[in-house]
């Protein structure tokens, strides 16, 4: 979330698309409830009418897969209706800059695509540039080539008829909701969005995000409270392990995996640094290094030195243009090219996207280790339904983790909280933290490469020193993030003794004499103390509920970041009655003398970009300080699949021809193809639209809640929900057991037949959908008959993060 | 000070956190359920359920709603359960909070009677005999602690205080819900100490959300007798 959940409560407008906020999030509506108590309009968009949709002021459906197209149809709404923020558009967001003359976008495709390799060269997409190196802009818009005039060129197509026609939405409920929306684009009311995987789980996923991101910039609705572009997580932490690298492609503070031609340090941090030519532009990631080396020095302490690179060449390469991804590493193991695997935490057997290929990988093994509470259908895959385990040489070890209240540590939630927890009760019997667990297992390895083995120094140099009287110790590892001065020195003029914790990132060095395991969490735990076991209920001086001083906020406990685009030019707010930040420096004949600002930390403490009187300020920075060119990016030319976004129907979906342009999916989305990566598009077998979902009865794979007879009792099936239409079609009554089957597997669920599904009108044709919880597995409930619904989940995902297009799929069900 | 509920149903989101927290708090065993072709579950009401959120789809003016109402014991002011029973060591008002309490001893009692006694249909038996029913978490009230579906309750939906605070909280609610919707009531308020809130006509949301009238006057001889001598009934319990 680029704000967070408190905040949730000043918004004008919320938006719940592509999550179901209060069946899986039921704490959000605690705020959500509070804003709507307010007088703000509450507007859900589902293919199904949920728990949600039943208190949403505004309610409509649209067929999963078609986001871009409905979010697309709002963005023309707002260019053709003149109902962006224009002081904001033209000076905080890149709509201004002129756009290279290689741009262009034709049948589906962008400028520079290598239809042999699916893929963008993206220097087509680049910007203008001046003399000095700075981009070229027209502050007026008014340039053919500005990213303003672009963006109206490339959603002109948009029509509301045509949106009609792909999502299935009727036109009167799109220009209701692009209506109430937009009216969020006047100065000083914001509109906030809610999403989760219902907008990431798909070969759009990124894209969907992209869209909604530049519908809250030309509403000048980021950085202001009750604005801004907000992930609910589907996990308690899962935005804390995401900041410590859950993912393959990233380090830890989202610094970048080196690539294979990354050949050295210097080279690595050459490449991920960017350089602006702009005196305007913070340009923050020009940090790089400072942040790298600290890390290497983190891992590596006293072996990490200047004349090693500091362990740069022990840490492993990934070879450039090869994923490594979830679904890459199933197909890499299904392929028998792996033969190790620890499951920690997790149930592929069940999570991942079509899991009958996964159980089969798993099969191809060697040794598998299971950490988890309870034993479950990946540690039990060898038996489970279809499998003779006398064929199954996979070695599997169960190891029992504690659960998260028996140990000590900080999650971070997904306004970028990290809060601190305390032990409860003692694990239970031999069941250990992950952090014990992890500890012993490093030392095993430590002792065991000492005496030999190919490559030994990543393993043998490793610090490994967070034991306390022979236990894992949380507050060694959290100041280990947060980073020691490892020699004295002097950094901005304030001297810092060897061994004190770093105060904040800004103190940090690319010399060696600071470490910081992850630089984003630098100013988390200090010589002040334990920054997240903070429990003050005082709220800052704006009383927008940001309460500075309860546990601890990432970046520099900022509570809403990009908040310097919550002010005018002159830095006062746009919003007086909720305002985030605001400058209070003196000022003397127009212009400002003094620097002050008060409110939540701003992102960054210059002078705004105008004095009083109006005068331009050199000093000043532009507001989005994370990016090169410093302001907030309507046009990405970063992304895999293009610097805007473009509908594109998903791999497997019922109409053969996209409505918007010459290319039925997005052309660069993975699609895996062994004999267990069957899929089928326009395929009579398959006439149904499907998603995937959760309740707010269980959670994820279900292993904390399936077995919870409480819980059970109120979910104890899994199902498939479906119109009464579809059900009169199929001869299917409520309650009764179906089989839903795709491409590559069946299912049986209980038929829900419902009112809240309604059939789709697309493109003339009438199209119907279901959706089914993913919830369940055969290792409980005892009687095996309640499977996972991603038995029939489709083997792609989106090309920048490669999550799997679970959200859209196309199924049949029938009669058993 | 006697104790109310006020039920905001508006705010509800059927997270069904107070149906567990009431299992959990009276360590009550879960029930084997099937899917109905509903999210509802289980059932109905037993003798190891006492709160049960009702889910109900209906269209009203040309809207779909999914209508959601954690049905419980009403405490009524007058529970007509008590006086049916006539017997304080099996039912009783618990004088501090106001809470209508059903001990073992309802065993001994004509069990069919007092559940038709009920004008909200709420009580249930165990094989055994023994009637149960929501007890206001009277153990946790006595403390000083809220109800556990209150405590538990996310949205605002489930609240409880002193009976005029709850009033109060309820007209004031009421005032604003009446602005979106007209038909908006507080069900049967005056009679109970847990007043809901609902904003569409009770037959589109559950079939006891309001007293059954014709349950409330189609009493026993037994219990006309014991109305007759209570006012000598309840000097002799003073």
């Amino acid at each position: 979330m680029t704000n967070h959940w408190i905040d949730i409560k000043n918004s004008d407008c919320i938006l719940i698309m592509g999550s179901n906020a209060a069946e899986n999030h039921p704490i959000s509506f605690k705020y959500v409830t509070e804003a709507q108590k307010n007088g703000a309009k509450l507007i859900s968009v589902d293919p199904r009418f949920t728990r949600t949709s039943s208190k949403a002021d505004i309610y409509t459906a649209l067929r999963s897969g078609t986001d871009i197209a409905f979010l697309g149809g709002m963005i023309k709404y707002i260019l053709d209706n003149k109902l962006y923020q224009e002081e904001y558009v033209a000076n905080y967001t890149n709509a201004p800059f002129l756009v290279g003359k290689k741009f262009d976008f034709k049948n589906g495709l962008f400028a520079g695509f290598d239809s042999k390799n699916k893929k963008y060269d993206k220097s087509a997409w680049s910007f203008q540039m001046d003399e000095h190196g700075i981009p070229k802009m027209d502050r007026s818009l008014k340039d053919s080539r500005c990213v303003l005039q672009l963006l109206k060129k490339h959603f002109s197509r948009y029509n509301m008829k045509r949106v009609s026609e792909i999502t299935g939405t009727p036109e009167a409920d799109l220009k209701e909701i692009y209506k109430t929306y937009s009216a969020t684009g006047a100065k000083g009311k914001a509109a906030t969005i809610m999403y989760a995987m219902g907008w990431t789980q798909h070969t759009v996923g990124t894209q969907n995000i992209r869209t909604m991101a530049i519908i809250q910039l030309l509403l000048g609705n980021m950085g202001v409270a009750g604005g801004g572009v907000n992930a609910l997580r589907g996990e308690s932490n899962v935005q804390g392990s995401t900041d410590h690298c859950l993912l393959w492609h990233i380090w830890p503070g989202y610094l970048k995996t080196p690539r294979a031609s990354n050949v050295s340090l210097e080279a690595y941090n050459k490449k991920w640094t960017p350089a602006s030519k702009d005196p305007k532009s913070a340009n923050w990631w020009q940090n790089y290094p400072k942040y790298s080396v600290s890390m290497l020095k983190s891992f590596f302490g006293d072996k990490a030195d200047k004349e090693n690179a500091f362990g740069y060449d022990w840490l492993p390469k990934v070879d450039d243009g090869k994923a490594y991804s979830w679904l890459d590493l199933f197909d890499e193991m299904y392929n028998e090219k792996i033969k190790g695997f620890f499951a920690w935490g997790m149930n592929p057997a069940c999570s991942g996207s079509n899991v009958g290929k996964v159980r089969e990988a798993l099969g191809k093994l060697d040794w598998m280790v299971n950490v988890n509470l309870f034993d479950n259908e990946t540690g039990s895959f060898w038996k489970g339904p279809g499998v003779d385990p006398t064929k199954v040489d996979t070695e599997v070890f169960f190891l029992p983790a504690c659960a998260s209240v028996e140990k000590e540590g900080s999650i971070t939630n997904s306004g970028r909280w990290m809060q601190w927890r305390y032990q409860g009760p003692k694990p239970l019997g031999n069941s250990r933290s992950d952090g014990d667990i992890i500890m012993e297992l490093g030392a095993k390895l430590k002792a065991l490469y000492k005496s030999g083995g190919k490559f030994p120094e990543p393993i043998v140099n490793l610090k490994w020193d967070y034991l306390t009287d022979g236990e894992y110790d949380p507050h060694k590892v959290a100041k280990e993030i947060n980073g020691y001065f490892l020699n004295d020195v002097t950094v901005k003029g304030k001297n810092f003794k060897k061994g004190t914790l770093v105060p904040s990132f800004a103190y940090l060095q690319a010399d060696g004499t600071t470490s910081s395991g992850n630089w984003l969490y630098c100013n988390s735990y200090t010589e002040k103390g334990n920054m997240a076991a903070r429990r003050s209920q005082k709220d800052a001086p704006n009383k927008i509920g940001l309460y500075p001083e309860f546990s601890w906020c990432w970046p520099v406990n900022r509570r809403i970041i990009y908040n310097r685009a919550s002010v005018d030019l002159k830095g006062q707010p746009w919003d007086k009655e909720h305002w985030v930040v605001k400058f209070e420096g003196k000022a003397k004949d127009g212009k400002y003398v003094s620097k002050k600002w008060v409110g939540d930390v701003p992102d960054g403490g210059w002078y705004p970009l105008q004095n009083p009187d109006g005068s331009t300020r050199g000093d000043a920075k532009h507001p989005f300080i994370m990016r090169k060119h410093g302001h907030g990016q309507i046009f990405g030319p970063g992304r895999a699949d293009g610097p805007f976004p473009e509908h594109y129907e998903p791999l497997e979906c019922p109409i053969e021809k996209n409505l918007m342009n010459a290319q039925r999916m997005n052309p660069t989305a993975p699609v895996y193809d062994t004999k267990a990566d069957a899929h089928a598009t326009c395929d009579a077998r398959f006439p149904f639209v499907a998603t995937t979902y959760r309740v707010s009865e269980h959670w994820q794979t279900g292993l904390m809640t399936r077995t919870q007879p409480w819980l059970l009792e109120l979910q104890p099936q899994v199902f498939v929900e479906m119109s009464e239409e579809l059900a009169k079609l199929k001869g299917i009554e409520n309650g009764e057991r179906v089989k839903v089957e795709s491409a590559r597997a069946g299912l049986e669920c209980t038929a829900i037949v419902t009112p809240r599904f309604k059939p789709f009108k697309i493109a003339g044709n009438t199209i119907h959908q279901v959706g089914i919880p993913w919830h369940y597995g055969w290792r409980w409930p005892e009687d095996g008959k309640e499977e996972s619904a991603n038995l029939l989940t489709p083997p792609t995902g989106d090309p920048n993060t490669r999550i799997p297009e679970t959200k859209a799929f196309m199924v049949n069900v029938s009669k058993i | 000070m006697s104790k109310a509920f006020f039920i905001d149903t508006t705010l509800c989101t059927a997270c069904r956190g107070c149906q567990v927290a009431c299992k959990q708090w009276h360590d009550l065993p879960a029930e084997k359920t099937v899917n109905r072709g509903t999210y509802e579950n289980p059932a109905d009401l037993s003798f190891n359920t006492y709160k049960l959120v009702r889910m109900r789809e209906k269209v009203a003016d040309k809207k779909l709603g999914w209508h959601f109402f954690p049905e419980q014991c009403r405490h009524c002011t007058e529970p007509p359960c008590a006086e049916t029973a006539g017997d304080p060591s099996a039912i009783y008002v618990d004088q501090a909070t106001g809470a209508v309490i059903y001990t073992a001893n309802t065993a001994k009692l004509e069990a069919d009677e007092i559940i038709d006694s009920c004008p909200y249909n709420i009580p249930r038996k165990n094989p055994d005999g023994i009637l149960a029913k929501c007890d206001m978490c009277n153990d946790r009230v006595v403390n000083g602690l809220l109800p556990a579906c209150v405590k538990t309750c996310p949205t605002g939906t489930m609240n409880f205080g002193n009976l005029d605070e709850m009033m109060t909280l309820a007209k004031q609610r009421l005032a604003i819900v009446k602005k979106t919707y007209p038909k908006a009531m507080l069900a049967d308020a005056d009679s109970v100490r847990v007043i809901y809130l609902i904003a569409y006509p009770p037959d589109l949301i559950h079939d006891k959300v309001i007293a059954s009238n014709n349950r409330y006057h189609n009493i026993t001889r037994q219990v006309a007798l014991r109305r007759i001598a209570q006012p000598f009934t309840n000097i002799l319990r003073v």
